[in-house]
């Protein structure tokens, strides 16, 4: 079988030669059969010879496709069929000792590096770039490969990659010369990981000889890490505040519908916090209807899922302030008791519709990933998603209050009920619909928590308090307060984080607002002028 | 009743008189459970199934009850039947023992099956030494504990922690200098992480080169920790070894992924992520992170053919959600391996008394699906497994790129812990 094998191999050598395509043969029964050293040699040999029929064979080892026989014949199998991985003819199936070729994360590392190594002669820019970027931990010997990339490479972005990739290559360089210009050029980069292969240069040994025997090049070293660290305090500084309003973006898409039924209207409304789950988890009803009837769609499901969510909750707000809370106006202790009795009652209907365990909704693809800035800062793109998306309703909430009859309405029946009763205003219907809008608002954020954490029945326990304290903190009865106080407390939150951890910085933000709320009761806007009821 | 009484139709009598014959009916059905229980043996399952920790417990529920009808159709155990008393303790630790006393004293059980988490295992073991129950534990966990009344048949941390740690060190697991530990805040992640500290000391890692990190329960915000590992990693090859539990994991995860956190770069390993969480998440951007085990579902073997196939079976049979997506994992294993073992020993014991089947249960072996035979300890009340890890698979599977070629007595007393040379074993 191995003579085999190795007959059938040369044949292929001998025809390839002919179209100079040539596969090394070495390479390749090291794949089948060696251990992951030999593995790595022969993903490297693959991809320094830089032959693209090389490149089906390490994209099937990538997804777990390639399969060996114990003889080293290499075959990838995928749902579509068999092929043979050398002479890429179809088979009827596989040999039955052939086995998958698993690797682990230190193959796959040498792996994703010849990967990207074959990427750097892809026709479009943004593929470069990737590789590009990819390889700049990568090994010397690719350096050949990517000086060869560099002389053809015209898109100014993807140069600039390359050279800092070339560049650390290079700080192997025997060539003092060389390193020199290697480190300026890294010195571009705004990587953590550059900073790190530059103070590997500053080390010294056990005999006190410096990593780096160059004092030019340690010079420059020094500065070129200085660079570096400037920028990446600044990068480290926009992460905070990106993280700091993306949780505020949260926190206000979670308190606005609170703003508005308790802000506004005085309801403390414990069961806020189960319209936020019923947003969640009519998003999740949609999903599934997206996934059974409109698959081609599913990735658009959260746009059908945003009004849908509205409506629900608004609706279920709706019932039960004619239900329940209208009969309770002006007594907030009442109020209180009625609606977490509510809130439990929610909890207990989703567990015994949906379950007790968490259902799965998913991102849309278009919400996976991130956006890369400032050379090392990642801006996941669901995020970015859900900060605008707050945005938005908090135009529409605005519009809705400043703009339309229920609005003057609303304003009307917060500043004094009873004269606006004589003016004609119907104050229950105002009420039914200020609170759905509320109920709806909160729906929306239920809408988008489902896209950043997990959908369960105790999902709105968990954001119940952290809503009261917003509302509180920004001033009863001001929308825009409640936009400060999310904003604020969310940025607050994740610039004491990093140097408190996750439990105390909590623990802070409480203390802090406490502290606030004795010095001023009222919070950050107090409304000004003839309030409404004593 | 009012309302029946109302109508005086002959429609309305003959309603009240089916009513009446319903409840006869249905009081007959309850006499004759009555009566058939004196005939069998009951044995109680404590899991949550809902709450924060139902993501992992609920699957031990059903392979439980799976078990127990398996047992029940060879004959059951001493010829009788096994009955499963099943409650909810709904990840509310001080329910846990509420629940525990419930099943011992009012529903008089022989054996429970229960717990995750090591908070709620504490919260019922006064209950069980107490009421001299027993109780078997079926998940790893951070050992410095011993009890006559508990037989453990999860990892313990030298079965699981450690050789995951030691792989990482190695030039296969990626040879990591730095070591960013990150867990849940309760007593499981934080005497885990005590032990790895300890041992990783012992290796020569610097006291700088080890950050430890905790989140609450049911935490959902991680941008500001992956953020945080990312930075550590600039400071040389770093492994995260994570020991969070319950459905934070799901937005762990997706944070991971989403920030591009690469399993090439900084990989993850997880003591309590198996296939079983990873059912509810797109595996494919994790693949390459890791989990130590010992038992993956991907073995290839005829006991885990045999285990996957039967389960399979059960879910469809039993219309479970999640059908054919649901997977078998090491506590589902673990819990299967005690239930039998216990099976075994109330035979050889011939008697369910908890006194007799605790010295049965002594050397006590059993053919695992894990492919090894497992043996318990006659003297720590642990099991012998075997470890293996695993590189998560982009279908949300493992590829076992590690394992010890033997099983491996469990040391709960952790020599990396100082005081403990002197605990002995019972």
């Amino acid at each position: 079988m191995k003579h085999l094998c190795r007959y059938c191999i040369a044949t292929l050598f001998a025809v390839w030669l002919g179209n100079a395509h040539a596969l090394d043969a070495t390479a390749l029964q090291n794949l089948a059969t060696g251990d992951n050293d030999a593995r790595i040699t022969a993903i490297e040999a693959l991809a320094a010879a830089g032959d693209v029929a090389a490149l089906p064979v390490l994209r099937a080892l990538q997804d777990g496709a390639l399969q060996a026989t114990p003889a080293g014949r290499l075959l990838i199998v995928t749902e579509t069929g068999v092929t043979d991985a050398v002479t890429n003819q179809p088979l009827a199936s596989a040999p039955a000792d052939a086995a998958r070729i698993t690797i682990n994360n230190r193959v796959r590392r040498a792996l994703d590096a010849a990967l990207a190594a074959f990427k750097l002669f892809s026709p479009d820019s943004a593929k470069r770039l990737e590789a590009a970027q990819q390889l700049g931990e990568g090994d010397p010997v690719l350096l050949p490969l990517v000086q060869k990339a560099l002389t053809d490479e015209k898109d100014s972005a993807v140069r600039a990659a390359l050279e800092l990739a070339q560049s650390g290559m290079a700080l192997q360089s025997d060539d003092p010369q060389q390193r020199l210009a290697a480190v300026q050029t890294l010195g571009n980069s705004a990587q953590e990981a550059t900073k790190t292969r530059l103070l590997v240069l500053l080390e010294k040994d056990g005999a006190g000889q410096f990593a780096e025997p160059d004092a030019k090049v340690r010079v420059a070293a020094k500065k070129a890490i200085a660079a570096i660290e400037q920028r990446l305090k600044t990068a480290e500084y926009a992460g905070h505040v990106f993280t700091g309003i993306s949780l505020g973006s949260i926190l206000l898409l979670a308190a606005l519908g609170l703003a508005i039924v308790y802000g506004l209207m005085g309801v403390i409304n414990m069961a806020h916090g189960e319209l936020l789950m019923i947003g969640a988890y009519a998003t999740y009803v949609v999903q599934n209807l997206f996934k059974t009837h409109l698959p081609q769609y599913l990735d658009f499901y959260l746009v059908a899922a945003v009004p849908v969510a509205f409506g629900v909750a608004a609706l279920v707000g709706m019932a039960l302030e004619r239900g329940v809370i209208r009969h309770l106006y002006g007594r907030p202790l009442e109020t209180l008791l009625a609606t977490w009795g509510i809130s439990l009652i929610l909890i207990q209907f989703m567990r015994t519709v949906f379950g007790a365990q968490n259902v799965e909704v998913a991102n849309p693809s278009w919400m996976t990933g991130g956006v890369t800035v400032l050379g090392s800062l990642v801006l996941p793109y669901n995020r970015i998603v859900i900060i605008v998306f707050a945005m938005l309703v908090l135009c529409l909430v605005w519009l809705a209050l400043t703009r339309t009859r229920l609005g003057l309405h609303v304003r009307a029946v917060t500043q004094n009920r009873s004269m606006a009763d004589c003016m004609g205003v119907p104050t229950g219907r105002t009420d039914m619909l200020a609170f759905g809008l509320g109920a709806g608002v909160a729906g929306l954020g239920g809408c988008a928590l489902s896209q950043i954490g997990n959908v369960g029945p105790e999902l709105g326990q968990g954001y119940i308090v952290d809503s009261f304290m917003v509302v509180v903190l920004g001033g009863v009865g001001q929308i825009a307060g409640t936009v400060y106080a999310a904003l604020g407390l969310g940025v607050l939150n994740k610039f004491l984080e990093p140097y408190w951890g996750a439990v105390l910085a909590k623990i802070m933000l409480l203390v802090f607002i406490i502290l606030f709320i004795q010095k001023r009761p009222q919070g950050l806007f107090a409304v000004k002028g003839r309030t409404v009821e004593g | 009743m009012k309302s029946s009484c109302l109508l005086n139709s002959a429609v309305g009598n003959h309603l009240t008189r089916s009513i009446f014959k319903t409840a006869a009916i249905a009081a007959g059905i309850a006499f004759a459970t009555a009566a058939h229980a004196a005939d069998t043996i009951k044995v109680g399952i404590l899991h949550s199934l809902s709450g924060t920790m139902a993501i992992s417990e609920t699957s031990l529920k059903d392979v439980a009850l799976m078990t127990i009808d398996e047992i029940n159709a060879k004959g059951g155990v001493l010829g009788k039947k096994l009955e499963a008393v099943v409650v909810d303790p709904a990840s509310n630790w001080p329910l846990f023992a509420e629940k525990s006393r419930e099943l011992l004293q009012k529903e008089k059980v022989a054996v429970v099956f229960g717990c995750w988490t090591s908070v709620s295992r504490k919260s019922v073991l006064p209950v069980f030494e107490e009421l001299n129950g027993l109780l078997f534990y079926p998940v790893q966990y951070e050992g410095e504990e011993l009890s006559q009344n508990v037989f453990y048949t999860g990892a313990a941390p030298n079965q699981q922690a450690i050789p995951a740690v030691e792989y990482l060190m190695s030039k296969d697991g990626g040879g990591a200098k730095r070591f960013f530990l990150l867990g849940t805040d309760y007593v499981y992640p934080r005497t885990t992480n005590k032990i790895l500290r300890a041992f990783l000391k012992s290796k020569g890692v610097k006291e700088g080169d080890i950050k430890e990190i905790y989140t609450p329960f049911g935490h959902s915000d991680y941008q500001t920790i992956v953020a945080d590992v990312k930075k550590f990693a600039a400071g040389g090859k770093t492994a995260v070894i994570s020991t969070i539990n319950g459905d934070s994991n799901v937005p762990f995860y997706k944070e991971l992924s989403n920030q591009g956190v690469k399993a090439t770069d900084i990989p993850v390993v997880a003591f309590s992520v198996g296939e079983e969480e990873l059912r509810g998440i797109d595996a494919k951007p994790l693949v390459g992170h890791l989990a130590a085990w010992n038992y993956f579902m991907s073995l290839k073997n005829p006991e885990n053919d045999k285990f996957i196939k039967m389960w399979k079976d059960y879910v469809k049979k039993q219309k479970l959600p999640g059908g054919d997506k649901r997977v078998t994992n090491d506590p589902m294993e673990a819990t299967y391996a005690g239930i039998h073992m216990w099976a075994q020993a109330a035979e050889k014991a011939k008697s369910v008394d908890v006194n007799k089947v605790r010295t049965a249960m002594a050397g006590q072996t059993f053919k695992a699906p894990s492919g090894y035979e497992l043996k318990m300890d006659e003297k720590n009340h642990h099991l012998w497994k075997p470890v293996m890890i695993g590189e998560i698979r982009p279908d949300g599977q493992f590829d076992i790129v590690w394992e010890t070629k033997k099983t491996l007595r469990a040391q709960p007393w952790s020599p990396f812990i100082p005081g403990n040379e002197k605990k002995k074993d019972m």
